[in-house]
């Protein structure tokens, strides 16, 4: 016991030593411009999601077995069996962009389950007391969503190549496949992020995620044209964000007719809405 | 065992003895008696300058449970202001409510002059926040999680290596800084918090709760980092803590906090003053065992360190000092019983902590 009383001394030789290099923390940094914040809190959040994929890989292993499975198994069988008009496209390769588009909204469904995870650990909290306004928080996790989903597509594509589906590699139409991609899932992530803020736990946010991922994958042009569906799925189609994003991957990609301006106008006003909408939810976490 | 509670009486008044002596490094200046004074004047500053932290009529009530009932207070610029209180006193609720994370009506909350429902920017870049629970990022290394507070305070390119590496050292991280956080011990996650919040160089550094479920020696590890800091850069600190032993040591003025009120307001000094003076008038006033004279528990004789501990000593009590968590029981009235199971607790970690040093 007679160590005890130097226990604290030794321990504050370290915060000593430290001191005299605090220069910096003495000055506050210059806050950025209006405009520039919303670039910068998209760039500080897209950095995050690749640090943290950089340090564990394991997501993007596992989540890459399942579009291997829908195109290896679903999309060889059924072109084989020809029962899906595609109008000349081989099966699998009118399936590969739809795939894309599907693990692409399985990942940003996902960060709904993020965000009340990172509420509950405080991590969401003390983002919330920096000067980063609602929407460009939500911006910037929603742009995290989609570079992840972006990792996600190249895999799927390399492997659709292997399989032999003929896509282009015209760099332009890759970026717009990029673009299409990021969008589409800023859109998921900010509908999974805004039902997040109005059911508030995880187990509701995780039944509700399995419940509408499916139906919205059916209920879109990714697995066959909309000229075959019934009249009632057509409509919810037209509705459905997916639909579009298929639309212009599989244009971009295959080449095949698409309505790209209409695609990227719908793709781009899903994504604004959805972050408003999120962003404006994103206080009932916050409580 | 005996040189801990020969350093209790340390506690008395004017007796900065060598229960005090680890903690007087807590201040730049060498001479121990100087520890408790703000390091900016206090009286000299507060006319012009505005308050660090001014909250007036604060309320903020979830659904029907009035969290925070009323409380008005100010903290001044470069002062350690403690937060006290059991839990569900409210605490976190106040904090929250400064924070900008719950929403007040203009006017209740003002940081440095600016007002938290109408300046929220501003006020926010004013800030360090340390949230009660662990909140840095497991899957990101510790640099990287203060990176991205960096980055978030719009540190610019050029200089956000030197500040993060500044902020990692000043809280002796330096040589864990690749390390993924998950690999960190509580201690550790909490001053990589602190590092996070000091990035920004914030004016004003409020931690909720620093040092709750740590043990003894992280405990005190975390209150020197945040005093070396405090010292180095002369920024306000705001804490709220439930262990009163804490407050006393390292608080410069304290709020006692109960049922969503202010109780009382002072320098730990002032607060077991005023309880003295109180117990006097009573003694006076009617016999020694008077009813509602608010009498220490003893603490349970196997431990014998409580033996001659001034709280468990009777005998002494008309000149022994009390302890701030007897303050609070006298400003806390009848209300305090049922959350007994608090103190009992602040009382057994108290002797940990004193047992391991
Ligand atoms: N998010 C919340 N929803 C409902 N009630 C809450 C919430 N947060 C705190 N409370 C209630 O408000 C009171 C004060 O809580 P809190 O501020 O956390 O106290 P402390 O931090 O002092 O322990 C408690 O009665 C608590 O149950
Ligand atoms: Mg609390």
């Amino acid at each position: 016991m007679s160590e005890a009383p130097a226990a604290p001394h030794t321990a504050s030789a370290e915060p000593a030593t430290g001191a005299g290099r605090l220069d910096l923390l003495l000055v506050p940094p210059r806050a950025r411009a209006g405009w520039q914040v919303l670039p910068a809190r998209v760039v500080a959040m897209c950095v995050v999601e690749l640090q943290k994929l950089r340090h564990d890989r394991t997501e993007l292993y596992t989540r890459a077995v399942q579009p291997a499975l829908w195109l290896l198994i679903f999309g060889e069988t059924f072109t084989r069996i020809k029962a899906i008009p595609t109008g000349g496209t081989p099966y699998i390769d009118f399936l590969a962009p739809g795939i894309i588009a599907q693990s692409a909204m399985f990942i940003a469904i996902f960060y709904g389950i993020m965000i009340i995870w990172e509420r509950d650990a405080g991590i969401l909290t003390k983002l919330l007391v920096t000067p980063t306004p609602r929407a460009a928080l939500i911006a910037g996790k929603s742009f995290a969503a989609g570079v992840k989903a972006l990792i996600q597509a190249v895999v799927v594509i390399v492997f659709a190549a292997l399989l032999g589906v003929a896509m282009t590699w015209n760099p332009l139409r890759l970026l717009a496949v990029a673009v299409a991609v990021v969008l589409g899932s800023a859109f998921f992530s900010c509908l999974s992020m805004s039902i997040a803020g109005i059911v508030l736990t995880r187990d509701r946010l995780m039944g509700i995620g399995q419940a509408i991922t499916m139906p919205l994958f059916f209920a879109s042009n990714a697995l066959y044209p909309v000229s075959v569906m019934p009249g009632w799925l057509q409509t919810v189609s037209k509705i459905n964000p997916l639909s579009y994003q298929v639309d212009a991957l599989r244009g971009l990609l295959l080449g095949t007719h698409a309505h790209l301006a209409l695609d990227f106008t719908v793709l781009t006003a899903a994504a604004a809405l959805g972050i408003a909408a999120a962003a404006s939810l994103l206080g009932r976490l916050a409580r | 065992m005996t040189s801990d509670d020969e350093g209790r009486p340390g506690r008395l008044p004017g007796a900065a003895g060598p229960g005090r002596a680890p903690f007087a490094h807590r201040a730049p200046a060498p001479d121990a008696t100087a520890h408790r004074a703000p390091a900016p004047a206090p009286d000299a500053g507060s006319a012009s300058a505005p308050d660090a932290v001014t909250c007036r009529g604060l309320r903020y009530a979830f659904g029907e449970t009035r969290a925070v009932d009323g409380v008005d207070l100010s903290v001044r610029p470069g002062e350690v202001f403690g937060l006290l209180g059991p839990n569900g006193a409210g605490k976190t609720t106040a904090i929250r409510c400064i924070t900008t994370l719950l929403s007040v009506p203009a006017g209740m909350v003002r940081v440095f002059g600016h007002d938290a429902a109408k300046e929220r920017m501003a006020v926010r870049r004013l800030l360090g926040y340390v949230p009660q629970q662990l909140s840095a990022d497991a899957g990101l290394t510790g640099r990287e999680n203060v990176a991205l507070f960096a980055r978030v305070f719009d540190v610019p390119r050029r200089e956000r290596a030197a500040r993060v590496a500044q902020a990692l050292a000043a809280v002796g991280l330096t040589d864990a800084a690749g390390r993924l956080a998950n690999t960190y011990s509580g201690g550790m996650v909490r001053r990589l918090e602190l590092a996070q919040a000091l990035v920004s160089a914030p004016r004003l550094l409020m931690l909720d709760e620093p040092t709750i479920g740590l043990d003894p020696i992280a405990r005190t590890s975390v209150w020197e980092h945040i005093n070396a800091v405090r010292a180095a850069t002369g920024m306000t600190v705001l804490v709220t803590t439930h262990y009163m032993d804490e407050a006393d040591q390292y608080c410069d003025r304290v709020a006692l906090m109960h049922h969503g009120r202010i109780r009382a307001l002072g320098t730990p000094d002032e607060l077991r003053a005023a309880l003295s003076a109180r117990r006097r008038a009573a003694r006076t006033a009617a016999p020694p065992t008077a009813p509602g004279t608010p009498t220490p528990t003893p603490a349970p004789a196997a431990s014998p360190a409580s033996a001659v501990s001034p709280s468990a000593a009777p005998s002494r009590s008309s000149d022994a000092a009390p302890t701030l968590e007897d303050v609070f029981r006298d400003v806390a009235g009848s209300g305090l019983d049922e959350q007994s199971g608090d103190f009992r607790d602040v009382r057994s970690t108290r002797r940990t902590a004193h047992r391991v040093g």
